[in-house]
């Protein structure tokens, strides 16, 4: 004997076995309530899940075009990037950005990540020096720009510079 | 150990073995690491990314596992084919496969660790167990980050902890994923709640090879998506924890098809195989879902003589790459479906079905 749709008179074809909340409940229902029943979204809404879905959020309930505007132009004086570049490739230029960019990037880290405090692994070999790093970041691409409009004086200059750093490493 | 070597195998992450390894197929977790003093993947020159391979390569070089030497293969040299073989393996990422530029990789000859260098970040430690495994793989892979810790300076603030190239990955840069099998779910169609129920407690699902939802071969990977505010631990741990609770669901959902629908569960099953077995053309989508059948019959005791081993093995080896590269050919789709097809008669039939019945 056919089981009757739990909703209509139909003849129930699909068996489901609720595993969710509690303890397994079953239903029976024909296809179009089955249908129903298994597409049903949760009206509530999902918390973001990928970066490209927490910068439109945080781009869509900020601010006027005059912010906006001030976004595109803000960059990063060690490795150039603005912060429209990062907001359309989605993707940080070097790890300065993230200081130089942190009042803009600290939303959209809560936004993902629910917190802004790291409590995990500590390097035992710490990065104090990191100030020479960035500086040697910083460096390279100004040595890069200088080749490319030819101006070999301050290309020497930057080179100088350079090793200096580098050498700083070895002391 | 070379390249072409490791194609007869089969990899650590379909090895079939290790706890639960009915319904959980691999424990992996991946670390994102940046060298200080140069910029992110997107801002670096092409002399800085040969910078950053060389100087990684060096130093990564020296890490041993069991005092054995890692394979290092300059991903940029290799053949598409190769890379695709490499991508197929889950030893390097579709992105690093694609991408262009000075980049590496370096894996161990057991394929648990591979580090991938100028993927999305300077380097992406990866570590992968068969089966549910998530301390050790923690154990492992921490110490292969301490040791190429000694040798170089990662970015890293003390208040973001290591930075990253994409924020998604600050703090830990540490992502955990579990593999798992779950074709009873899919067939009662109960993915989509748990799926929901997960997302609210920030773990991320995905189908096995892509973004979307249906997962080829009813595999799904469960991952942690915050990475920054909690501990290590306490983000394996979440996905640890939930994971037994996955598995459960998965169970009762099989019970349940056993009871109620025997029939059609046993009728589901055997006619994968008899298709499987004796198809004389076969795409790798349709091969993918018909195997996941089988698998869950061979757990169910539905399927007498065939081991899970070798029923992973057919997962991976039928796929395109793997294919070609043991045929030792260059295969279009249609001679590659006709070769699966092949591939498969002859490892589900035993010999019974032999290279003479070909002519």
């Amino acid at each position: 004997m056919a089981l009757k749709c739990q909703q209509c008179d139909k003849t129930a074809t699909y068996h489901i076995t609720e595993l969710t909340g509690g303890k397994p409940q079953e239903l029976h229902l024909c296809e179009d309530h089955a249908r129903h029943y298994l597409t049903a979204a949760e009206d509530e809404p999902e918390a973001p899940s990928s970066l490209a879905g927490a910068l439109a959020e945080q781009l869509s309930v900020s601010q006027t075009a005059e912010e906006l505007a001030r976004l595109d132009q803000l960059s990063c004086p060690v490795c150039g990037i603005t912060f429209y570049d990062f907001h359309s490739k989605g993707r940080l230029g070097c790890p300065h950005d993230y200081v130089c960019f942190a009042e803009e990037l600290e939303p959209l880290i809560v936004n993902i990540h629910g917190d802004t405090q790291h409590v995990g692994k500590v390097p035992k070999h710490s990065a104090e020096g990191s100030e020479r790093q960035t500086k040697l970041i910083q460096l390279r691409r100004e040595i890069k720009e200088a080749v490319s409009e030819e101006n070999y004086e301050r290309a020497g200059k930057l080179k100088d510079e350079i090793h200096r750093h580098e050498k700083g490493e070895a002391s | 150990m070379e390249l072409n070597d490791l194609a007869p195998l089969c990899g650590e992450w379909l090895r079939g073995s290790g706890p639960e390894s009915d319904i959980v197929i691999s424990s992996r977790i991946r670390l994102a690491r940046n060298l200080a003093e140069f910029p992110f993947i997107s801002r670096a020159s092409p002399q800085e990314r040969e910078q950053i391979e060389s100087l990684l390569h060096e130093q990564i070089i020296e890490i041993k596992q069991d005092s054995e030497e890692l394979m290092y293969l300059n991903v940029d040299d290799l053949e598409g084919l190769d890379r695709q073989f490499l991508v197929e393996r889950q030893l390097i990422s579709r992105e690093h496969a694609d991408s262009e530029g000075a980049r590496g990789v370096a894996i161990d000859s057991g394929e648990q660790m591979s580090l991938m260098i100028n993927e999305e970040d300077h380097l992406r430690i990866q570590v992968m167990h068969s089966g549910l495994d998530l301390e050790n793989v923690w154990q492992q892979i921490n110490h292969i980050d301490d040791l190429i810790e000694q040798r170089v300076t990662f970015a890293y603030s003390k208040d973001l902890g290591y930075l990253t190239a994409c924020p998604t990955n600050v703090g830990t840069g540490l992502r955990v994923s579990v593999m798992l099998h779950l074709p009873a779910l899919v067939i009662t169609r109960q993915l989509d709640k748990v799926f929901r129920s997960l997302q609210k407690i920030s773990l991320a699902v995905r189908g096995l090879y892509g973004e979307g939802s249906q997962a080829m071969g009813d595999f799904y990977q469960i991952s942690n998506q915050i990475t920054l505010g909690r501990s290590e631990e306490e983000l394996v741990a979440q996905v640890g924890d939930v994971v037994p609770k996955l598995i459960d669901y998965e169970r009762h959902a099989r019970d349940f098809l056993l009871k109620e629908s025997h029939e059609n569960l046993h009728d589901r099953v055997s006619r994968a195989f008899g298709i499987l077995s004796t198809a004389r053309t076969i795409s790798s989508e349709e091969t993918m879902m018909l195997l996941s059948s089988v698998r869950m019959g061979v757990n169910l005791g539905m399927i007498d003589d065939l081991q899970i081993p070798v029923l992973n093995q057919l997962f991976i080896h039928t796929q395109p790459a793997h294919l070609q590269k043991l045929s030792g050919h260059v295969l279009d789709t249609a001679d590659r479906n006709i070769e699966r097809a092949k591939y498969l008669r002859r490892h589900l039939l035993g010999g019974k079905d032999g290279e003479a019945e070909q002519n």
